[in-house]
Formats: structure tokens, sequence, C-alpha cells
């Protein structure tokens, strides 16, 4: 019977140890999540990471917020062995990421060139900031301007002022 | 000055009000990618066809404007257009191809045996390359290809009765003439 407590906390300690073995495992899950199937990767571990590199900058056209390394849609593993292809056959990371780009457009980059399409994505929110920053600069000077801008008080306004203060003192 | 600052939420309304009316209207989708191959040499190819005699070849299609098809027996919107593109052959008589994407031969063969075989050539691209080069990201997608093989446009997704009457039809006309 004494023992009840005691064998209690030993299923606890265990079950929390499982729980956190099952929490890693899923963490790691996460960190190495692609969908890159065993059979498509290349057996030069060198030409394997390039194409890895390159696949992550590649939008799945498919999904469209998903990298080519991610997505398990049909089309991602067509350009995924694709990017393979030209590795093998010698061409340099640019040279591969602009084969797919002139077939798909600069769409398929997750990283949007600076061309004058893309101008109010990349430039927009620096121009916003700004008109932001210099409106608020009006402001605060319109603000400190205005109790200078105020006239003085005439001889009537302060008599009677004067009549006011001494009324609140008595 | 201070009266503008009123105006900014009718600002801000009228912004978003017209993004909503942009994207609403009816017509073409908005969110359709536009073709990178526009106005460039379509890709080459020389596919194996359904009926294994002639090749599907480009060298031997240009000449004249012709239209190609990427379809498949899998693609669900494929069916949905297949009575348009029945009629732009049997109708309008147009020089239409298909290339059966990613698609077994068999299975293409017992879908036009079924609902009836518009095209004057079907060419079969099982491993996707040629939808690779020409940038298919799904299908159907429709090819406009000028007498030069040259793309013309491209039509993602079923062509409908009002897309053909509208640009695909006056396209071909167009391009005929000159």
């Amino acid at each position: 019977m004494s023992s009840g407590p005691t064998q209690n906390r030993a299923g606890g300690a265990k079950h929390l140890r499982a729980a956190l073995g099952l929490l890693a495992l899923l963490l790691l899950g996460f960190a190495t999540a692609n969908a890159v199937e065993p059979n498509e990767r290349l057996a030069n571990p060198a030409l394997e990471a390039r194409a890895r590199a390159i696949s992550s900058q590649l939008r799945c056209l498919v999904c469209q917020n998903e990298s080519i390394d991610e997505s398990a849609a049909g089309l991602a593993h067509d350009i995924r062995i694709f990017v393979r292809e030209r590795l093998v056959a010698g061409e340099t990371d640019k040279q591969v990421v602009q084969d797919v780009v002139n077939r798909y457009g600069t769409f398929v980059l997750l990283d949007p060139p600076v061309q004058p399409a893309t101008y109010v994505l990349w430039y927009g929110p620096p121009a916003l900031l700004l008109v932001g920053l210099l409106a608020t600069v009006i402001w605060v000077r319109q603000r400190h301007a205005r109790p200078a801008a105020e006239p003085p008080l005439s001889t009537d306004e302060r008599q009677r002022l004067d009549g006011l203060l001494r009324e609140s003192d008595g | 000055m201070k009266r503008l600052f009123y105006l900014l939420p009718l600002a801000a309304f009228l912004v978003v009000a017209g993004y909503f009316m942009i994207s609403l209207r009816a017509g073409p989708d908005v969110h359709e990618l536009p073709s990178a191959m526009l106005n460039k040499p379509a890709p080459e190819f020389d596919l194996a066809s359904l009926s294994g005699g002639e090749k599907l070849d480009l060298d031997a299609l240009k000449g004249h404007p012709f239209i190609v098809n990427f379809f498949a027996s899998w693609c669900v919107p494929c069916r949905i257009e297949h009575p348009v593109l029945m009629r732009l052959s049997q109708q309008n008589h147009l020089p239409l191809y298909g290339i059966a994407y990613k698609d077994r031969p068999e299975d293409t063969k017992k879908l036009l045996d079924k609902y009836g075989d518009p095209f004057r050539l079907v060419g079969l691209d099982q491993s996707g390359n040629v939808g690779l080069n020409f940038g298919v990201y799904g299908v159907p997608e429709t090819y406009v290809i000028d007498a030069t093989g040259r793309i013309r446009r491209r039509f993602v997704g079923p062509l409908t009765a009002e897309t053909v009457n509208k640009e695909l039809l006056p396209l071909l006309k167009q391009l005929d003439k000159s």
C-alpha cells in the first residue's frame, strides 16, 4: 500500500521521459523536413548539397508557398530532378537557376529580384515609412509652433484673469 | 491641412475597395501566372505519338499557326474542357495538337475513345520533360504557336466558350492573316 505514491512518481517520470523523447523526435522531424526522396539524391555529396541549396530558393508553382525542396507535389519532384540533371551536366548554380527562370518566370524565385515589376514591393514599405516620418515631423513642428503664435492677453483679459485668481485665492 | 487628415480613412477605403473590385470582377484570374515563354520560340519536341505512326515534331508543325493542348486522363478540369476542344476541331477545324502530360498511353487512349478525339495528333510526354520546357505548371494548359514556332499565348486551366470566342479565335484569325 505504502508503495503506491512512489510507484506513481516513478510512473510519472517515465511518462515525462517518454513525452520529452517524443517531443525531441518531433522537433528533429521539423528540422529535417523535406520532400527529397532517396532515389532523387545524387551520389556526389557536394553536388547534392548544391542541388539542395538551389531547390530551397525555388518556389513550387503548385503549392506556391513552399520551396520545391519542401514540396511533395509532382511538379516539384520534376524540377528537383531537372536541377540535378543540370548540375551533373556541369552547369553553375546561376545557370541552373536561370534555366528554371527561363521556363517558369521570376515568380519561381522565392527571393524576388529587384526589377520594375517589383519596385513597389521593394521600395513601397521604405517609401511609406518616409511619408510617415515626414508627416510626424510636420505635425510635431506645428504643435510646437502654435503657443508662440497666440497673441498676448489684452489689458481687459489680464484684469479679468487677475480677478479670477484673487477669487480662488480668497 | 487638418481637413486632409480626415480624408485619410476614405482614401484607405478606396484603396481596399479598388483591390476587391479588381479581384472579384468576373474575367481572367488575376492570379494566373504570366508565361515566361511568351513570344519566345517554343521549346523543341519530337514525341512518339499515341497512334504509333507519325511523330509529333515541332519542326513539322511550323509553317502555319497551331494550338498545343497539354492534357491528361487523370486531370479533372480537362474533362470540363473536352467539349470545347471537340467544338474547336469539329466546327472551327482548328489545327489542334495534344500532348498527353505524364499519362499512361493506354489511359490516354481510353479517354479519347470514350469522349472523342479532338486532336490531329497526340504526342506522349510520359516523363513530363516537354511540359517542363514549356513551363507547364498544371494541366490543362493551351498554347497558341505561330507559323515561325513562337509561343503567342498561353491559357492556363480549361478553355471556356468565352475565352475561345473572345481571345483564341480572334488571335488565330490575326495570325492567319499575317
